[in-house]
């Protein structure tokens, strides 16, 4: 593998795709043993998006984030205990149990929100880089949405004002296939989501979304254009979900056309592949398992400070509703 | 004092809130060059340039989105809805995103963000347009709901819900907007939540909104010839409401008549009337009356829209039923 990342850049690309993987692997016993309230929606499979994109910001830029969202948060830099406690409904939680999986907010990190309604956040990160254009400074906004929110009007009013006033934002569609059930083939013509760009005229990339290093290459494109004043790009990350829509979604409809599809993308695992490429490079299997031992320890950390966490009083349910009232 | 229309107190108060803050913007369809659909915005884009009064595409979720990214971020954005109707288009970004999203983070982050838009029937513009949304907005939890009656107020509180760090809905009575007032000089923000009793009374509290403000006094001033004495409440925000000030007054008079534009049915009277009923039962020498508009679609011929509008008389003649 030939890269012009430095060994330490890449060993963070790993170390976060495993701390993505190992948070959502402990969120999924969670909702096993019926532990987790509710549902959340797993990023497992498509690491390699939010970590390449991430890889290519800054820290004071704004990300619009969605009902998957965990692995966005993780990417950037969020702290895993409040994260797990918000999922598990403790007072600890990002939000103190008011938003859950779907909801969390770490404005601390840029992020925008995580949004419930499919194609909710589009215009909401929009805005922010309109703020950004009308204050003047470097920051971008990254808006991450999955391949059914390129359905809702939001998307479609979002990046045509986006282009037209040449606002400093990329888009990102995490391409996982389906909408729940429905595989986005089924419900669009358009073999790229990407190609959509055309009809506002601003660039569209289809990248692989397994590969954490095509994924930043693009999204470092896309930066550079926005940051210097040319407007909006969006990319298209062909990625997968190894899970149904939400934990317990067996995803049977996945099994319709093809059988074999869901082991045909897990041989492509963003993870593990790329640990493979670091081995191939002269980073030896001691500092691999170096890192995913500190990550271990991160999420068990995580998963302790959740579980002894308490839950929220009651009367917490009537606060925050206003600044001031 | 001086005389002023309605919608250049509006405009005024942009344009002052503009001038001592520059993260004061404004953004909406038609709202720059021409200066607004109903002029209330006349002279801005000239003078704060383009970035700062915006001309949006017809993209009323996308624009909202926008605005509140925008105060997610900084800003203070105003954004004009052109018709109060159009917030149906913009449901989601208002209603799931804007007001929720205090909620949703626990209290990082607030939304200073006002969306301005214009109420009421009587303009043969049919169903579409000219519906007061005040009550279907007080319904959602995480929003302020703000309707000024005359200019002076509107100014007032439009300051206030600028400097607001919240959501805040204001509904402006499109049927106003080329009417005359007199007005101070200088108008100070007016708070929220704290009612206004224009005219004191003894028999009967009207308590009421916007446009209804002005026809409830002309009320009062006929009812006082027939020897009944209204006293009438200006209500100016729906949330958050002044329990207070119309407990005490039915307290005072016996009688609460609740009148306000918006579809009678779960409008404003059904909820301040359960409201306050705990407080107000024994001093009630009549039931407690409420007058919206009847739950039909607004009509086009004015044949058809003017008599489903409350009026003057429509509050006289209700007042009079109470009193007997």
């Amino acid at each position: 593998m030939e890269t012009k990342y430095s060994k330490k850049h890449l060993l963070s690309l790993y170390e976060v795709m495993y701390r993505m993987r190992r948070f959502e692997e402990e969120v999924f016993e969670f909702y096993k043993k019926g532990m987790m309230p509710g549902l959340a929606h797993l990023y497992l499979g498509q690491e390699a998006v939010a970590t390449g994109v991430c890889a290519a910001l800054n820290e004071d830029d704004y990300i619009g984030s969605t009902h998957r969202g965990h692995g966005h948060l993780v990417a950037r830099g969020a702290d895993l205990g409040r994260m797990m406690a918000e999922i598990l409904g403790k007072e600890t939680g990002y939000s103190k149990g008011k938003g859950g999986s779907m909801h969390i907010m770490a404005m601390d990190k840029g992020i925008l929100g995580a949004n419930g309604i499919v194609g909710g956040e589009i215009p909401i990160a929009t805005g922010a880089a309109y703020s950004v254009k009308y204050r003047g400074t470097e920051q971008v906004a990254v808006s991450f949405f999955g391949d059914s929110a390129t359905n809702e009007g939001t998307f479609h009013e979002s990046i045509n004002m986006a282009a037209a006033w040449n606002l400093p934002i990329i888009y990102v569609i995490e391409n996982n296939l389906y909408g729940i059930s429905v595989d986005i083939r089924d419900v669009t013509n358009t073999a790229n989501l990407a190609d959509r760009a055309l009809g506002y005229g601003i660039p569209g990339v289809v990248v692989d979304g397994m590969d954490v290093l095509a994924v930043q290459k693009a999204a470092e494109e896309a930066v550079e254009r926005a940051r210097s004043g040319n407007g909006p790009t969006l990319i298209e990350c062909k990625t997968y979900r190894w899970q149904g829509h939400h934990v317990g979604d067996p995803a049977v409809y996945r099994e319709r056309k093809d059988s074999n599809e869901k082991a045909s993308w897990m041989e492509r695992c963003p993870v593990t592949c790329f640990r493979d490429k670091l081995l191939s490079i002269k980073i030896t299997e001691k500092e691999v398992a170096k890192i995913e031992e500190s990550v271990e320890a991160a999420v068990r950390a995580a998963v302790q400070f959740a579980e002894e966490s308490p839950y929220p009083d009651p009367a917490e349910a009537y606060t925050d509703l206003f600044s001031d009232m | 004092m001086r005389e002023i229309l309605y919608r250049d107190a509006i405009c005024e108060a942009l344009d002052e809130e503009m001038e001592r803050d520059e993260r004061v913007l404004l953004l909406g369809e038609d709202v720059a060059f021409i200066g607004g659909n109903f002029k209330t915005s006349v002279g801005l884009f000239e003078k704060y340039g383009d970035l700062r009064v915006k001309d949006t595409p017809i993209s009323e979720a996308g624009f909202v989105g926008m605005g509140t990214g925008m105060a997610l971020t900084g800003l203070r954005p105003v954004i004009e809805l052109m018709f109060s109707d159009f917030m149906l288009v913009a449901a989601d970004q208002i209603i799931n995103n804007a007001a929720k999203i205090t909620y949703m983070s626990g209290g990082q982050v607030t939304v200073p963000m006002v969306i301005r838009t214009p109420i009421g029937a009587g303009r043969s513009s049919a169903a579409q347009h000219s519906q007061s949304m005040q009550a279907f907005a007080a319904h959602f939890p995480g929003m302020k709901v703000v309707v000024p009656s005359t200019a002076q107020e509107a100014k007032g509180l439009l300051k206030t819900a600028i400097r607001d760090d919240n959501p805040v809905l204001f509904f402006e009575h499109k049927m106003e907007y080329s009417n005359k007032y007199m007005i101070d000089d200088v108008v100070e923000p007016i708070p929220f939540g704290k009612a206004n009793i224009v005219r004191q009374g003894t028999d009967v509290t009207v308590v009421a909104t916007s446009s209804q403000v002005m026809k409830s006094v002309k009320a009062a001033e006929i009812l006082e010839k027939d020897g009944i004495s209204a006293e009438v409440i200006d209500l100016r925000t729906i949330v958050p409401m002044d329990r207070e000030t119309i407990i005490q007054s039915v307290k005072k008079t016996g009688r609460l008549l609740v009148v306000d534009e918006a579809y009678e049915r779960c409008g404003i009277g059904a909820e301040i009337g359960a409201d306050v009923m705990d407080d107000v039962f024994y001093y009630l020498e009549a039931p407690i009356a409420r007058i919206g508009t009847p739950n039909v679609s607004l009509p086009f011929s004015p044949a058809l829209e003017f008599p489903l509008i409350p009026t003057v008389e429509k509050t006289v003649d209700k007042v009079k039923k109470m009193m007997k």
